[in-house]
C-alpha cells in the first residue's frame, strides 16, 4: 500500500473518495496524492468528474465517503471557508468575478484579512494591501486597468482577475478549472506564462483538456473516466496507455 | 486621494440637501399638521434606509420588515401605555393601574413580560436588542442553510403573517386589533400637544441623520463590498474564505435594528401602535418605498419614502379605492423601467447635467464624481 510511513509527506491525500448523486456515482472510490510543489493536471472525457473532484475537495460538494486529508486535516469535515483559510484556493471554470466591483477591489476582497463581519467593518486599505493589489495587478496583466469596473473586461482578462484573486489569497493548493477554455491563441500563451510563473512554492491542481497546455505545465497527469482513475503517470506514460487512447485520446 | 473614505464629495452634499430640506425647509414651510405627516413618513425612512443595506446591497429581500417596526414599536408603546395607565389615569377601572385592554380583558394583574417596560433604558435597550435578536435567529436559521432569494422573501412573509395573528390573537397582552392606543406622555412630558410633535420631529431627524452615517460606513467599509460581491457570486466569496451566511445575517440585522428605530418613532409621533403596521401589505410598502428611491441608493430611500408616501396621503384623500392600484402600477413601472429608481435617473440624466454646467463655468476644476453608488471605492491613482 501507498500509504504506510512516508518520508516526505503528500500535501493532498484522496482516498477511496466517493460522491453519489442519487444512486449514480460521480466519483468512486478515487485514491491519489499530490505532493508538495508538484503540478498536477487531470484530464479525462466529459462527465468523467473532474469538476466533482475539484468541487469535494474545495468543500462544494460533499463526499458520501472516503477522505481528503490536506497538511493533516481533514478537509471533508471542514466549511468552505475554514477550507480556504487551511490553503486551499480554487478557480471556477466560468469566470467568477465581481462584476460590480472595480479591479482593484476585486483583488482587495481575496486578500487574507479581515474576513469575519467585524474584521471586514473595520478593514482599511493600507498600504501592504495597496502594494499587494499592484503587485498582482501587474503579473495579471491588468495593472492599468485597475478602477475599471470588473464587468468591461473581455473574457480572457476576467480568468486573469481571478487567477489574480487566488494569488493575493495565497494558497499551499490552488486548483484551476479549465483555466485557458475560451482564451484566443495569444491569452493562451499569455496565461501559460503566468501559470508558469505562480506555480512556483504551491501544488497546483489543473482541469484542462487543451493537451499542448497539458503538455507544457504537468508534472504528473491522472485521467479520469466514469469517476474513476484509468491512468496515472507522467504525459508521456498516458498519452501511450491505450486505454487511455480508446476513451479519451483517440479522438 | 484617501481610501475608504466615509462619504464622496457628492455624497456629502446630498446629505447636506437633505440636512437643509429636513431641518430648514420643511419646518419652515408647512404648518403643524403636515410637518406631522412628514415625520410620520419619516419613520418609514428608517425602514427603507435598513432595506437599502439588506436589500439593495447584500441582495436579501425582505417581505417581513413591518415584523421589526413592529417590534420596536411596540416595545416602545408597551412603555408608553404603563405611563399612561397610572392608578390615577385608571381609577375607574376594576384593576387600576394596569392598561385599559388588559382591564377589558379580564386580566387582574400585569402580566410578567410588561414588568421591566417601566424602564425607559430598558424599554430603549429592548427597542434595539428585541428585534435584532429576533433577525439574528431567523438570519442564522435560514442563511446557515442557505435559503436565499425567493424562498427566504416567503418565509419573512409568514412571520409578518403569523407576528400579526399573534398580536391580534393575544387581545388582553397585545391590544388586539385595536393596537395600543391613548399614549399620552413619556416620562411626564406630554407627547401629544404640537411643540411637542416638533420636538419630536427634530429628534427624529437627528436619530435618521445617524443611522445614515451609519450605513455609509457600512457601505464605504469592505464589508459593504462585500456584500455587493455576495449578490452576485455569493460561491466565489465562500471560496475567497468568507463565511456568506455571517455577512446576510449582518445585514439583515442591520436592516431589522433601522426598522425597529423606525417603529419606536412612530410609536412616540403618532401616538399608537397597531398591528396594521405589522403584517404582509405594510410589509410589502416598504419594500416599495425603497424601490422607488432607489435600492442602491441611500439617500434615494428617504426621498423615495417621502414621495410614495405623499402620493399616498393626496391620492387616498380624493381616491381611496385608486390608492393600491396606483401603488402596485407603480411598484411596476419602476422595476421595468427605473430599476434603480429616482437616484438612478438622477445619476444618469441630472447629476451628468450639472457637472457638465460645473465644469463649463469652472474649466480647472475636478471632473465630477458621480455618485455611482457600487463602482466606487478603488482609488484613481
Amino acid at each position: 500500500m501507498l500509504i504506510g510511513h512516508q518520508p516526505k509527506p503528500f500535501l493532498l491525500a484522496v482516498e477511496g473518495l466517493t460522491v453519489s448523486f442519487d444512486g449514480f456515482k460521480a466519483v468512486n472510490d478515487l485514491s491519489f496524492y499530490v505532493e508538495e510543489n508538484e503540478i498536477r493536471v487531470i484530464i479525462g472525457p466529459n462527465g468523467a468528474g473532474k469538476t466533482t473532484v475539484l468541487d469535494l475537495i474545495c468543500g462544494k460538494t460533499k463526499a458520501t465517503s472516503g477522505k481528503i486529508e490536506f497538511r493533516g486535516k481533514e478537509l471533508t469535515k471542514l466549511k468552505e471557508n475554514q477550507i480556504v483559510k487551511a490553503g486551499v484556493g480554487r478557480k471556477f471554470q466560468t469566470p467568477s468575478i465581481y462584476d460590480d466591483l472595480t479591479v482593484f477591489e476585486n483583488l482587495e476582497i481575496s486578500f487574507p484579512r479581515g474576513r469575519t463581519v467585524f474584521g471586514a467593518l473595520t478593514f482599511t486599505r493600507d498600504a501592504t494591501v495597496r502594494d499587494r493589489v499592484h503587485e498582482v495587478a501587474e503579473m495579471i496583466f491588468l495593472k492599468d486597468r485597475l478602477d475599471m469596473s470588473a464587468a468591461l473586461l473581455s473574457h480572457g482578462q476576467k480568468q486573469w482577475l481571478e487567477i489574480g484573486m487566488l494569488l493575493i489569497q495565497d494558497p499551499d493548493l490552488l486548483m484551476l478549472d479549465e483555466p485557458v477554455a475560451g482564451m484566443s491563441v495569444s491569452e493562451r500563451a499569455k496565461t501559460a506564462e503566468l501559470l508558469n510563473r505562480i506555480i512556483k512554492d504551491r501544488s497546483v491542481l489543473v482541469i484542462e483538456h487543451d493537451m499542448k497546455f497539458v503538455e507544457d505545465i504537468a508534472h504528473k497527469v491522472t485521467v479520469l473516466h466514469q469517476g474513476q482513475i484509468l491512468s496515472e503517470g507522467t504525459m508521456e506514460k498516458v498519452k501511450n496507455d491505450p486505454k487511455v487512447i480508446e476513451v479519451y485520446l483517440g479522438h | 486621494m484617501n481610501d475608504n473614505r466615509f462619504t464622496t464629495r457628492s455624497e456629502l452634499i446630498g446629505i447636506l440637501v437633505l440636512a437643509a430640506l429636513l431641518v430648514v425647509v420643511l419646518p419652515l414651510c408647512l404648518d403643524v399638521f403636515r410637518l406631522n405627516l412628514v415625520a410620520k413618513y419619516l419613520t418609514y425612512a428608517f425602514v427603507a434606509l435598513g432595506l437599502v443595506i439588506c436589500w439593495g446591497y447584500g441582495g436579501i429581500l425582505s417581505l417581513g420588515q413591518g415584523v421589526f417596526f413592529g417590534l420596536g414599536g411596540y416595545c416602545m408603546a408597551m412603555f408608553l401605555k404603563l405611563e399612561a395607565s397610572s392608578v390615577a389615569n385608571t381609577k375607574i377601572q376594576s384593576t387600576p393601574g394596569i392598561p385599559d385592554f388588559m382591564d377589558w380583558n379580564q386580566i387582574t394583574s400585569l402580566p410578567l413580560f410588561w414588568q421591566p417596560f417601566h424602564s425607559l433604558t430598558f424599554t430603549i435597550a429592548a427597542v434595539i436588542l428585541v428585534p435584532g435578536l429576533f433577525a439574528l435567529i431567523i438570519g442564522a436559521a435560514m442563511f446557515k442553510r442557505r435559503v436565499g432569494g425567493t424562498y427566504f422573501a416567503i418565509i419573512t412573509q409568514a412571520v409578518a403573517a403569523i407576528l400579526t395573528i399573534l398580536i391580534v390573537g393575544q387581545q388582553g397582552y397585545t391590544g388586539g386589533i385595536n393596537g395600543m392606543t391613548d399614549l399620552r406622555t413619556l416620562k411626564g412630558w406630554d407627547i401629544r400637544p404640537d411643540h411637542a410633535k416638533v420636538v419630536l420631529y427634530f429628534f427624529e431627524v437627528g436619530l435618521l441623520f445617524v443611522c445614515i452615517f451609519i450605513a455609509q460606513f457600512i457601505r464605504h467599509s469592505k464589508l459593504g463590498r462585500i456584500l455587493v460581491a455576495m449578490r452576485d457570486q455569493e460561491d466565489r466569496v465562500r471560496f475567497s474564505g468568507y463565511s456568506v451566511a455571517n455577512f446576510k445575517i449582518f445585514a439583515f440585522c442591520v436592516g431589522a435594528v433601522f426598522a425597529a428605530i423606525g417603529g419606536a418613532m412612530f410609536a412616540l409621533q403618532v401616538g399608537f401602535m397597531s398591528p396594521s403596521f405589522v403584517g404582509i401589505v405594510p410589509s410589502i410598502e416598504m419594500v416599495i418605498y425603497t424601490a422607488v428611491g432607489g435600492r442602491l441608493s441611500i439617500l434615494g430611500a428617504v426621498y423615495g419614502t417621502m414621495l410614495v408616501n405623499f402620493a399616498k396621503t393626496s391620492l387616498s384623500e380624493s381616491f381611496p379605492e385608486l390608492w393600491l392600484f396606483g401603488l402596485g402600477g407603480l411598484f411596476i413601472a419602476v422595476v421595468l423601467a427605473f430599476p434603480n429608481g429616482l437616484a438612478g435617473i438622477w445619476q444618469d440624466h441630472v447629476q451628468p447635467r450639472i457637472d457638465r454646467l460645473i465644469s463649463s463655468r469652472k474649466p480647472k476644476s475636478e471632473s465630477g464624481w458621480t455618485d455611482n453608488s457600487v463602482a466606487d471605492g478603488a482609488p484613481a491613482e
